[in-house]
């Protein structure tokens, strides 16, 4: 372990370059703009390059080109920033590209909220462009999940060949503190990097893959010639409008994550979410990022005045832990509270997949934090 | 012996999705040309292309190819380039890619400087889409946005280019395949941001409602409209403005934007000199 004191958003630029990124492309946004400073030392520290382009399309599009070299890429940006990358993410869907879009999120729509807090951006990263398609959203709620959760992110864009966002909020992105990270020696050893196809380059079939499995893009310049396209396309990479191979890739694009998620119970073997004092838990708080931080609080005080209190916390958000929100569900039925910095996003999929909407909902969208005294009073009531 | 082009194209593609007689199937072949001329190893090559029948381009060149979305051609191509400073870039883009939707890419990239070969292909139209107004359609012509006559002003790409301050600028039509050949590979040797406006022929969408119905009707406007440079330089002023001067219209010497980066690289890596206002010829 290593102990560092730093800020969320610092934390972020380094997890990626220790996890083996060499390009960033973006454009300047609160609150998530010093992932770009910190990246233009961290990574022609490392031979890397970080470029700020000319607009936030041109950021995603410089990462993705990169990374369709086979070059470890990323980009970071905030809310308005993904909504005008949206198109781009299409592209990397479809083409499966891995990248890393880290979006710290803050109050909207449009402007918004620049400088302050929010978590609106979850339902914009289950489907952030047109299409359809299966999203990677991972959440940190700690300040060393700032780093933990990017070197997940790269390696969850190199096993299943598709952009992954990690949300962090302003919050969090902005905390200065001590944070407790896995040594570089372990970060080195846990790195994935994409599949590459070994036979000849006469045969090379970039998207030539069974159901549910990503597709084999081997770096280019090294004799593996081929050609990459945002249209539907067959085996080759070359376009098609063929039914039966877009369908084909449909249910491939969405089930090399969905269906994989459900049936391996996870896309990894890292903790999609973390429980706090549940296992006697009456009354059990869901909350994610920067907010379950005050959850944390919460649930203690809540115990210290005699409510036995647990916390879900979800650290995958998309696809979302179903089989656990499902026992979560079950067990304590009316008596869960959901709190978080929107106007229900998140409990939405949780009344998906417990298919119960008689659960308590605590929520902001005003650009403020939860504060614990708030979660506690709103518990009590419940009880 | 004639000219082998099988050995650069993906020959299972052909026949071109392009109608007959399109310019763009004559660029492809003076590219081919071109790129045979620098000698380069194709595994080296990396072809870029956008939306429209010129983004079909990039699927028919046996080598790197990405066929990117609306307008962004240039900001894929500066990732690819920044991330294999040693890698071949070209860059295929409609004038509606360029100079529309992706305008601000091209502005960027003329202005870093970064060493891609940029080939618009201008066909004055929004052809595959069905006769749109593009920024290069000359006022007064039909479209189907415009059926009464477009008033949208006419787009002068080059000197947007030289504004911009890309390094090579130069323009040339597909008339004549061996002059464009040329200026191709004048491009390509250079080192900096290459833009070669490329006036092509549509005469099925541009030419339908304009009295172009043959491609040969549409080739014969392109040539009443260009004009080398040199005999456009001794025009009267109020005649220029019916022209497009041809050939290398700007050829700088300019630091190069992966060669920058480069230094940036060994500052930081290697304790390297920082960057100063010294190091560059322009102090502001």
């Amino acid at each position: 372990m290593r102990e560092i004191v730093s800020t969320g958003n610092a934390l972020a630029a380094l997890a990626a370059a220790e996890a083996g990124a060499m390009f960033f492309a973006g454009y300047p946004i609160t609150p998530s703009s010093e992932i770009m400073e910190h990246s233009s030392d961290y990574l022609p520290q490392r031979g890397g390059t970080c470029i700020q382009m000319e607009d936030e399309i041109a950021g995603i599009c410089a990462a993705l080109g990169a990374s369709m070299t086979g070059v470890k890429s990323f980009t970071a940006t905030s809310g308005p920033g993904i909504s005008l990358k949206a198109e781009q993410i299409g592209l990397g869907f479809i083409a499966e590209i891995p990248l890393v879009i880290v979006n710290v999120m803050r109050g909207g729509p449009s402007t918004g909220l620049p400088t302050r807090v929010s978590q609106a951006d979850i339902g914009q990263a289950q489907y952030p462009t047109h299409g359809d398609y299966a999203s990677i959203t991972l959440c940190a709620g700690s300040l060393s999940e700032c780093y933990t959760e990017i070197v997940r992110g790269f390696n969850l864009a190199e096993k299943y060949m598709t952009p992954v966002f990690v949300l962090l909020d302003e919050t969090i992105g902005h905390m200065h503190g001590k944070a407790n990270i896995p040594s570089l020696e372990k970060i080195q050893a846990s790195i994935v990097t994409r599949a590459r196809f070994e036979g000849s380059q006469e045969d090379y079939k970039p998207y030539d893959v069974p159901m549910n499995k990503p597709a084999v893009l081997n770096p280019m310049f090294q004799g593996y010639k081929h050609h990459v396209t945002g249209l539907h396309h067959g085996v080759t990479g070359f376009p098609t409008e063929d039914a039966a191979q877009c369908e084909f890739n449909i249910e491939r694009l969405t089930g090399k994550i969905n269906q994989v998620h459900l049936e391996n119970d996870g896309l990894d073997d890292l903790p999609d979410y973390e429980e706090i004092d549940m296992e006697d838990a009456e009354v059990c708080i869901i909350a994610y990022g920067s907010i379950a931080l005050g959850a944390y609080e919460a649930v203690k005080k809540l115990r210290a005045d005699g409510i036995k209190a647990g916390l879900f916390r979800p650290i995958m958000i998309w696809p979302s832990p179903i089989n656990r929100l499902e026992e979560i569900g079950a067990r304590f039925k009316d008596k869960i509270m959901v709190t978080e910095l929107n106007m229900g996003q998140y409990s939405k999929e949780i009344e998906r997949v417990i298919k119960r909407n008689d659960f308590t909902q605590l929520l902001k969208a005003n650009g403020r934090p939860i504060a614990p005294a708030e979660m506690v009073a709103k518990v009590k009531e419940m009880m | 012996m004639a000219f082998n082009y099988d050995q650069y194209l993906r020959i299972e593609k052909m026949p071109t999705l392009w109608c007959w007689g399109c310019g763009d199937g004559v660029i492809l072949k003076s590219t081919i040309r071109a790129i045979h001329k620098m000698g380069w190893d194709m595994n080296d090559v990396c072809i870029i292309s956008g939306i429209g029948c010129s983004g079909r381009f990039s699927s028919y060149i046996d080598c790197n190819t990405i066929h990117t979305t609306h307008g962004r051609t240039i900001a894929y191509a500066t990732g690819v380039k920044l991330s294999n400073p040693k890698i071949n870039v070209i860059v295929v883009a409609g004038d509606g890619d360029s100079l529309a939707i992706g305008g601000n890419h091209t502005i960027h990239g003329c202005r870093r400087n970064i060493n891609l070969n940029f080939i618009l292909i201008n066909n004055f139209i929004y052809g595959l889409t069905n006769s749109q107004t593009s920024p290069t359609t000359p006022q007064g012509m039909w479209t189907v946005t415009q059926k009464h006559g477009n008033i949208d002003p006419t787009f002068n790409a080059c000197n947007l280019a030289i504004g911009a301050g890309a390094s090579f600028v130069a323009r040339e039509s597909m008339i004549d395949p061996k002059k464009l050949e040329k200026i191709l590979v004048k491009g390509f040797e250079h080192k900096g941001f290459s833009f070669m406006d490329i006036m092509s022929n549509c005469h099925i969408n541009l030419g339908r409602k304009n009295k172009m119905l043959s491609a040969m009707e549409n080739l014969s406007w392109i040539d009443s409209i260009t004009m080398p440079v040199k005999k456009y330089n001794e025009l009267p002023e109020e005649e220029k403005l019916n022209y497009f001067p041809t050939g290398v219209l700007r050829q700088v010497e300019q630091e190069e934007y992966t060669e920058m980066y480069a230094k940036i690289i060994a500052s930081h890596r290697d304790n390297g000199p920082k960057i100063t206002q010294d190091d560059f010829a322009k102090k502001i």
